[in-house]
């Protein structure tokens, strides 16, 4: 078991060294065979693990590697913890890692960079495995900015676009603002509870809820702040409201980075992190509120915006923003489990769906604007039917009230457990995120289903170059699309008794807040038929004014959008946050930068400091040197002037 | 214990390399290839040295340790102590690891005067060893001042176009601070009637009002070296116009000098006034954070920006050293040690561009990805360390530093902080500039990239970077004993001067 988990978390690490160090000597092939066979294996034992995990008496595992580092009280170490929270994602990442894997031999078969790519992919899974496996907050961290990195250079991985390096640039910066606060958080939490390991963190818990400490001058609850500021870190990772301007800029990375970190796994650390601290969060309610508010805005939020895009990933990337959202709210009002549960199901359908638009794009020739496509369903007819099955489980399409939970699509069941939990917490925040995610629920629908009437239907609207070699993608990037499909079919109705249903006690152990889990899936449980079913008919409602609109009037979105102008514009431009930040942080940091320069740095310190010294030494310099003329009755003058002043002076004074 | 007095063979042994080259005569060419050979030769067999005090150096013991103690001007008590503890011993190894990978980043790009740089090189090697060995006041300010000499050497003969004002600027600023320095050591001297350092800090308990102002003395010379806002303005002219390898010995040993002195000296010395300035050092150290990086984000030369980066770095490093726990002052001493390996290599970065295209504007370059993936490569690594990225060295330091400051004052660690959103702006801003692109300049389509000597100056650092990030307690748990005596002799201190302040 240690062995396994050990290979699961390091074997990644070796291949990418393997591919990125050694790349001009093996080459292409060899080092797309290495970090897929690592990614294999990895994903292998991780379901071993996880059935020994989830369904084993043995609930926690902690691998021990070495020491990080000691200084004082402060203590840190590098250890691996595995429990079921940790099992889940294990099975997310290395799951939709390897697909990934794989699915990019066939997409990236023509780029010159293989071996670099698959290195950063492995590299990238490596951190994201050591963030899921921390047992403490400052190794957490380490996978934190470890994936911030990748992610970085994936964005980034087209060095020749400028557009792809500022994209690069600003998802690193963005998050280092969330990191800001998430270190701010460690440091409170380790003065709070001196340690910074999980467990004797969790054993502090109760204490620092009691507590209080100066903070920034003001006497502040102690756990509710630490909770907050960790949170501005989850927030700057998954990308909420306020911090999520970097997410969509991200998409300028090659599309299978674009599944992998940016839908499935990275952007879930946010909730994870939540998830995994909820001992904490728990005992914070006025920061659980906060979560949940933010949660719900940014799948409101997101979603408004996701109605009005054409680049057909930018849309899937508000839609992932969304989502998070959701699963932001539901942790916020204690339904970690239904967090986690759609963290799950989001992996494998929102994959797929970025996998798919890759399969779309890579049929028309790196084509990703959606008013180019059209009729697309003759051309890619798998990945076609896949798409269909992704975005009904985005919609959360099911039947209800059939074989006890319904039967449907992923999405329907953690979606729905999200907002019958979040109704159910009976508070106003609660109530607020579920209305609001009622709505997103609709808009989310209609715009997922017009991704699919826009790209697949009706007649194709590019040039006819492309039509003509537009073709279906080959079997090594449709395989990796079946294995995700069966996911977004399967995933929910298997996994609901485990996360939501009656098994939860046995399958989360101790690895979530039991105390909330419990209070709130009960809560859940007991919601009125109403409650449950109007997600699903704000969904198909969604997806058939989206068929009215794309498919049997397709004069309709442009007259909706001249009746709300104002609207539209607004949701277009992504309601200005890439201005307001430019206008308000960007231009003037570099303003001040350049005044601190030139004013500060020369004018006022040189100036004052050794250049106006010297100046003046010199001035002073040149003033006496005038005396010193040579003229003897220059010098006789000043004599005379010297014994006129000095006898005064005895006159007037001393006598 | 050695029986042979190690400390003065690792100082002095670059003296004997420093001889031979100045003897030795001949066809230029061969007086310039024997000085190079004999400089590095020198310099490796003298890190090799000083490997053994690390190897030797009992890691449990807080006091010094391989005292040699001579008597100098015996009528005046002065003598030639030296020893080391956990804090300095970081810092010579520090000083011996850079000289040999000074020297061999120097191999092609010095040409004139060989003989006279490479004396100058291992000469300044002698001072700053010496500097961190000493424990006499007045033989540690020989060290200390004896270092400006090659330093405004190397600045003003083998510098830029604007090499002689950039010395002038650095020595006098330099200067103007020691000699209040030397003013403060001679007060003390009288006092204690020696100036033999562990002495004076057994017997000496000065009276606040002497506290305030020998603190502030000090604080003159060893502000200016760090540097600290608003005392700056040497360091990015100095770094500009120097040789790359004067940039690496000056960004990578010169700037500790400062922290190493408020740590060695002003801290265990004046108890009561360090605790009475700790605001101003954090006001000033925080204003050096936010302000540098500002003004780093601007930066059209790449050795500028590097330079006012170091600024900021070492901005956290006053920080820790003044909060005075043990995260604090570990934290300050390992990202001195981190940014001294750092920075160097930065400055190496820039070292190897130069040294091909004669530019260190940031605009003339952009696109060397395509001709230089190894350089890419390392450029980007170290990029990493600088801006704090966890595994890598640059973490711990800034981590450490931060969460016992946390402790001390949220203000400060709070707007310290922001360093590290505005450090990786600037840093991947510049790396972005230079490194990503097409690379359209027609100058830049021949340019190769690094050879065999360039790899092995890096290497090293890589690994080092490495280890310090992954490993860090091989160098935290030595020094350990050292601060957390450092830290308790300034508590008792304080106790004790509140106690006699009571009526």
């Amino acid at each position: 078991m240690d062995l396994a988990i050990k290979l699961i978390v390091l074997l990644p690490l070796l291949a990418a060294a393997i591919a990125g160090l050694f790349c001009r000597v093996i080459g292409d092939r060899p080092a797309q065979i290495v970090t897929c066979a690592a990614l294999l294996i990895a994903a292998a034992l991780s379901i071993l693990v996880f059935a020994t995990i989830g369904f084993g008496h043995e609930k926690q595992v902690i691998v021990p590697l070495f020491t990080w580092m000691t200084s004082g009280t402060l203590e840190v170490g590098w250890s691996l913890r595995v429990d079921t929270l940790t099992a889940v994602m294990l099975i997310v990442v290395t799951g939709v890692s390897s697909m990934v894997h794989v699915y990019s031999v066939g997409y990236m078969a023509e780029d010159p960079s293989i071996p670099r790519f698959m290195s950063y992919l492995s590299l990238f899974t490596f951190f994201m495995l050591m963030l899921v496996t921390a047992d403490n907050l400052v190794q957490l961290f380490f996978g934190w900015e470890g994936v911030g990195l990748a992610s970085y250079l994936l964005i980034g991985f087209w060095y020749d676009r400028p557009s792809a390096n500022a994209a690069a640039i600003k998802a690193f910066v963005v998050n280092r603002v969330g990191d800001f606060g998430f270190a701010l958080g460690i440091f409170a939490v380790w003065m709070l509870s001196g340690s910074v390991d999980l467990k004797e963190v969790f054993d502090k818990a109760p204490e620092m809820a009691q507590a209080s400490f100066m903070f920034l001058g003001y006497q502040v609850p102690a756990l509710e702040t630490a909770c907050l500021l960790l949170f501005v870190g989850a927030m700057g990772k998954s990308a909420q409201l306020g911090l999520h301007t970097w997410l969509p800029d991200a998409m300028e990375g090659p599309t299978p980075v674009s599944a992998l970190i940016h839908a499935a796994t990275m952007v879930t650390a946010g909730v994870f992190m939540v998830c995994r601290l909820s001992p904490l969060f728990e005992l914070a309610p006025t920061a659980s509120a906060v979560v949940t508010l933010v949660g719900a805005a940014t799948a409101f939020f997101a979603a408004t915006i996701g109605l009005t895009q054409f680049d057909i990933k930018r849309v899937v990337a508000y839609s992932t923003c969304s989502q998070l959202g959701y699963m932001f709210f539901a942790a916020g009002v204690g339904a970690y489990s239904a967090a986690m549960f759609h963290l799950m199901t989001h992996a494998f359908f929102k994959a797929l769906l970025f996998l798919g638009s890759g399969s779309v794009i890579h049929c028309l020739h790196h084509e990703q604007d959606m008013r180019n496509m059209g009729g697309v369903k003759e051309k890619a007819p798998q990945t076609f039917i896949l798409m269909w099955i992704g975005t009904l489980a985005l919609a959360g399409i099911g039947v209800p009230f059939i074989l006890g939970h319904g039967l449907g699509f992923a999405g329907f069941y953690s979606k729905d457990a999200i907002l019958e939990a979040s109704y159910g917490a009976h508070s106003t925040v609660g109530q607020i995120a579920y209305w609001l995610g009622v709505v997103g629920a609709f808009m989310t629908a209609f715009y997922s289903a017009r991704l699919m009437f826009m790209t697949f239907y009706g007649t194709y609207r590019g040039d006819h170059h492309t039509w003509d070699h537009a073709h279906e993608s080959p079997p090594v990037m449709l395989i990796p699309l079946y294995v995700l499909a069966a996911g977004a079919l399967l995933s929910g109705l298997v996994a609901y008794g485990w996360f939501v249903g009656e098994g939860w006690e046995n399958f989360w152990g101790t690895s979530i807040a039991v105390k909330a889990t419990e209070h709130i899936l009960h809560a859940m449980h007991e919601v009125d038929t109403w409650v449950k079913l109007l997600p699903l008919v704000a969904a198909l409602s969604g997806m058939a004014l989206s068929y009215y609109y794309y498919v049997v009037n397709p004069a309709m979105p442009a007259k909706t959008i001249r009746a709300f102008k104002p609207l539209h514009t607004l949701f277009y431009n992504k309601w200005y946050f890439d201005e307001l930040y430019d206008a308000m942080l960007v231009q003037p940091a570099l303003a001040i930068g350049r005044l601190f320069w030139k004013k500060g740095d020369g004018a006022t310190i040189d100036g004052l400091g050794p250049d106006g010294l010297a100046a003046r030494a010199n001035d002073v310099a040149g003033v006496l040197s005038r005396f010193q003329s040579g003229y003897l009755y220059h010098y006789a003058f000043v004599m005379l002037v010297g014994v006129a002043a000095l006898v005064s002076y005895f006159m007037l004074f001393v006598r | 214990m050695a029986s042979w007095p190690i400390l003065s063979v690792v100082t002095f042994l670059p003296l004997v390399g420093a001889l031979f080259c100045l003897v030795v005569q001949g066809p230029k060419e061969a007086v310039d290839r024997n000085c190079r050979s004999a400089a590095l030769i020198t310099s490796l067999v003298t890190f090799l040295v000083s490997l053994l005090l690390w190897v030797h150096f009992d890691p449990t013991k807080a006091g010094f340790q391989f005292e040699e103690k001579v008597a100098w001007i015996p009528a005046l008590n002065i003598g030639y102590h030296m020893g080391i503890d956990g804090i300095s011993l970081f810092f010579v190894l520090l000083s011996t690891l850079l000289t040999p990978i000074c020297i061999l980043a120097s191999w092609e790009a010095v040409e004139t005067r060989v003989k006279e740089y490479m004396v100058a090189f291992l000469v300044l090697e002698t001072f700053m060893v010496g500097m961190f060995c000493a424990l006499d006041l007045a033989l540690f300010y020989v060290f200390f001042e004896g270092v400006l000499i090659p330093m405004f050497l190397i600045i003003g003969v083998w510098g830029g176009k604007r090499r002689v004002y950039a010395a002038f600027k650095f020595f006098l600023y330099t200067l103007l601070g020691s000699v209040l320095m030397l003013l403060a050591i001679i007060a003390i001297y009288w006092q204690a009637g020696t100036s033999d350092f562990p002495t004076v800090m057994e017997k000496l308990q000065l009276p606040f009002q002497w506290q305030f102002w020998l603190w502030l003395a000090f604080f003159a010379s060893f502000a200016v070296k760090v540097p600290m806002w608003p005392v700056h303005t040497w360091l990015p002219d100095a770094h500009v116009e120097a040789p790359t390898a004067g940039s690496v010995i000056l960004a990578g040993v010169l700037l500790k000098m400062g922290g190493y002195g408020f740590i060695r000296f002003s801290v265990t010395l004046f108890p009561e006034a360090t605790q009475y300035f700790a605001p101003l050092v954090f006001g000033l150290s925080v204003i050096a954070v936010i302000y540098t990086s500002l003004v780093a984000l601007v930066q059209e030369d790449m050795k500028k920006l590097i330079a006012y980066s170091s600024v900021a770095h070492m901005g956290f490093v006053t920080i820790g050293i003044y909060v005075m726990n043990m995260q604090g002052v570990q934290g300050s001493i390992f990202q001195m040690l981190s940014h001294g390996i750092v920075s160097a290599a930065l400055f190496l970065c820039v070292g190897i561009v130069y040294d091909r295209m004669h530019t260190r504007e940031i605009a003339a370059y952009g696109g060397l990805v395509h001709r230089m993936p190894r350089y890419a490569f390392v450029f980007m690594f170290f990029t990493l360390a600088s801006v704090g990225l966890p595994g890598l060295s640059g973490f711990i330091g800034e981590f450490l530093v931060l969460i016992g400051t946390f402790k001390a004052n949220t203000w400060v660690a709070f707007l310290a902080a922001t360093g590290l959103i505005l450090g990786a702006a600037y840093a991947l801003w510049l790396y972005r500039k230079i490194i990503f692109g097409e690379l359209t300049k027609d100058s830049l389509k021949a340019i190769l990239d690094m050879n065999r000597r360039e790899v092995a100056v890096f290497l090293p650092l890589v690994l080092i970077v490495l280890w310090m990030g992954i490993y860090p307690n091989s160098f935290l748990d030595p020094m350990a004993p050292a601060v957390d005596k450092l830290i308790g002799d300034y508590n008792a201190a304080l106790k004790l001067a509140r106690t006699a302040a009571l009526p």
